[in-house]
């Protein structure tokens, strides 16, 4: 039980995490509050990479004397892209959001809706 | 060509849009830049098509990319699938571009015009990547490369609903292709692995575990919202309704056909069949939802008033169809959903296309405005009728072909409903077509169809070499049929 809970809490905080994201994505409908759901999702799957690369017992991965386990660096090194690519989405995001703002005079997705609507 | 380019190929496939990008950002002048971008888009069908070439002659080809072998570099893989759709996506990225000028001088701001075009070019890079590529992490990377720029390509309509649809299709996509890097971030905790063929090759052992099924379920959902399977499809009508009339036709041509390209990959060549199909029994999960797609998004469409929305309902009942083929997973099923990729690209493509005219002739596509421009577009108009009987298909018509695959492939499971239900899609396909074409030939002109004229030359041919092509490849079909067959044998057979 205790193995479950606290040998892999790296795991229940990216479930948390992922689960937190992806329900204020759904439930809010303010855009910006949406690109921070957004943000937090996609960074709980970051966190899941570099625990995926962990190797227990090992350091990090510099060729020294007296180490003979090395954690596993690739993880790390595709998260890095991945992180990349979450900035790139945010920036995009965001500027759509600058766009919104100009045309509707408003980020609340109902109201865009309703404004849509009456025309 | 020399031996030492003809090695460079597949690499130069993707390098070839992808350094010509930033290169548009350089150029900046409008009179240099379309025409910049345009050569380019035609000299990566050229590199497409001697790909293909190659490919069908001598068999799979795979390129260590940077000399770094396979399972621990990127490997870049071109089978006859992979190349058979690198050829429909580069020609119809060429095509749409050589027929955008005056749409483009319409539609978008001229200070504007060299962003566009670096921003279609980097989506046709994304595009051509997924489909080249046989290592699952760059799958992602192209993944996002074309989603991000055609968020902004969508985002460049001009009415402002295009950005609301634009940022909904970015919060769709995101999740969606989160989704497919949570799966890919699994499989590689199973497998150790990102290479394709290597998993593949490592999956059985390991297929029972559970992180191996919920990686399966992460993907499906993942690439599920990424091609707009019905009931996923919610961010595509808007999206394709309010982008500009050029985005419209190469992005409702070519992004979800790349998407289903994918599903194609993974479950069959990356899983397997008898993973996939057998044991998960993934065909018994997509087949009630490709036929429902079918029905509802075609119901859908009928009522819509918005020609290039209904067109949009329209691609979520096709990729319907495409997913009816795959989930049979039979070689004529196969066949039918890889060759439906390719006929619906170029129907899709082209009815947008003919769309794209009427806009820069009447800046409206809505049926009320249509009415009667048949007399005063009777190119354009005969063109998209001849699109419409495609969708409809009618015998002698590429979108014929697809249906005649599927119906077999139906039959020879002996799944005589599923017979009975396509066919009976089809009259609701002719009931949307068939609105359009009364509009347009039989009312009365409207205020605006009055005053408009025939689209300009430079429009019309693109349009008709597309439209014409869905009749050649519905009579002659060494190249369509018969290419999708080898891929969906080849496909079948699974990775070694």
């Amino acid at each position: 039980m205790t193995e479950t809970v606290l040998g892999l809490y790296n795991y229940w905080v990216v479930i948390f995490l992922m689960m937190m994201g992806f329900y204020i994505v759904i439930s809010r409908g303010n855009l910006i509050k949406k690109v921070i759901g957004l943000n937090i999702f996609q960074s709980s799957v970051f966190l899941f990479y570099i625990t995926v690369g962990k190797v227990s017992g090992g350091t990090a991965p510099i060729v020294e004397e007296g180490f003979e386990v090395y954690s596993n660096p690739l993880p790390s090194v595709l998260i890095l892209t991945a992180i990349v690519v979450g900035v790139a989405t945010t920036s995009v995001a965001l500027s759509l959001v600058v766009r919104i703002r100009e045309a509707y005079e408003t980020i609340e997705e109902d109201e865009i809706q309703a404004q849509d609507e009456a025309r | 060509m020399s031996e030492a380019i003809q090695a460079q190929l597949p690499v130069l496939q993707v390098v070839i849009p992808l350094l010509a990008a930033p290169l548009c950002i350089i150029l900046r002048r409008r009179s240099l830049v379309l025409p910049f971008a345009t050569g380019v888009c035609w000299l990566t069908f050229l590199v497409s098509v001697f790909l293909l070439g190659d490919v069908l002659e001598a068999g799979v080809i795979s390129y260590e990319l940077g000399g770094w072998a396979a399972p621990w570099g990127i490997e870049y893989r071109v089978d006859a699938l992979a190349a058979f759709v690198l050829l429909f996506v580069s020609g119809i990225a060429a095509l749409v571009l050589t027929w955008a000028p005056r749409s483009l001088n319409d539609e978008i701001p001229a200070s504007r015009h060299y962003l566009f075009c670096t921003l279609y070019l980097l989506c046709v890079t994304g595009l051509l990547g997924i489909a080249i590529t046989g290592d699952l992490f760059n799958v992602f990377v192209f993944l996002e490369v074309s989603a991000l720029s055609s968020y902004a390509l969508i985002a460049l309509g001009g009415r402002r609903q295009a950005l609301p649809a634009a940022f909904q299709y970015l919060v769709m996509g995101t999740i969606g292709a989160t989704f497919i890097l949570i799966g890919i971030g699994l499989m590689y905790q199973m497998t150790g692995t990102l290479n394709m063929a290597d998993m593949a090759g490592r999956l059985p052992a390991v297929e029972g575990v559970r992180t191996a099924l919920v990686a399966f379920g992460f993907l499906t959902v993942g690439i599920a919202l990424k091609m707009a399977l019905f009931p996923l499809h919610v961010w595509l009508p808007n999206a394709y309704a309010y982008a500009p009339s050029v985005v419209s036709a190469f992005i409702a041509a070519t992004a979800t056909k790349v998407s289903v390209y994918i599903l194609l990959r993974f479950m069959f060549s990356v899983f397997g069949l008898e993973f996939s199909f057998e044991q998960l029994g993934l065909g018994r999960a997509l087949m009630p939802l490709a036929l429902a797609g079918i029905f509802v998004a075609s119901t859908v469409a009928i009522f819509q008033r918005n020609v290039k929305r209904m067109l949009a309902y329209s691609s979520v009942a096709q990729i319907g169809y495409m997913v009816l083929g795959i989930s049979f997973a039979t070689a004529t099923g196969l066949t039918g959903g890889i060759v439906h990729l390719f006929n619906h690209a170029l129907i899709k493509g082209g009815l947008f296309m003919a769309m794209g005219c009427v806009m820069l002739q009447l800046h409206s596509v809505d049926l009320d405005d249509m009415a009667g421009v048949g007399r005063a577009m009777p190119w354009t108009m005969a063109a998209w009728a001849l699109g419409g009987l495609g969708l409809i298909g009618v015998p002698a018509t590429a979108g014929f072909i697809s249906k005649w695959y599927l119906i077999q492939a139906a039959l020879e499971r002996n799944s005589l409903i599923v017979a009975v239900l396509l066919l009976l899609s089809s009259l609701l396909a002719l009931v949307y077509v068939w609105r359009v074409i009364e509009t347009a030939f039989f009312h009365e002109p409207s205020a605006r169809a009055r005053e408009a004229r025939e689209a300009p030359l430079s429009m019309l041919v693109p349009t008709w070499v597309l439209l014409g092509a869905t009749v050649l490849f519905g009579i002659y079909t060494r190249y369509s049929a018969g290419v999708a067959e080898q891929a969906a044998e080849a496909v079948l057979r699974g990775l070694p």
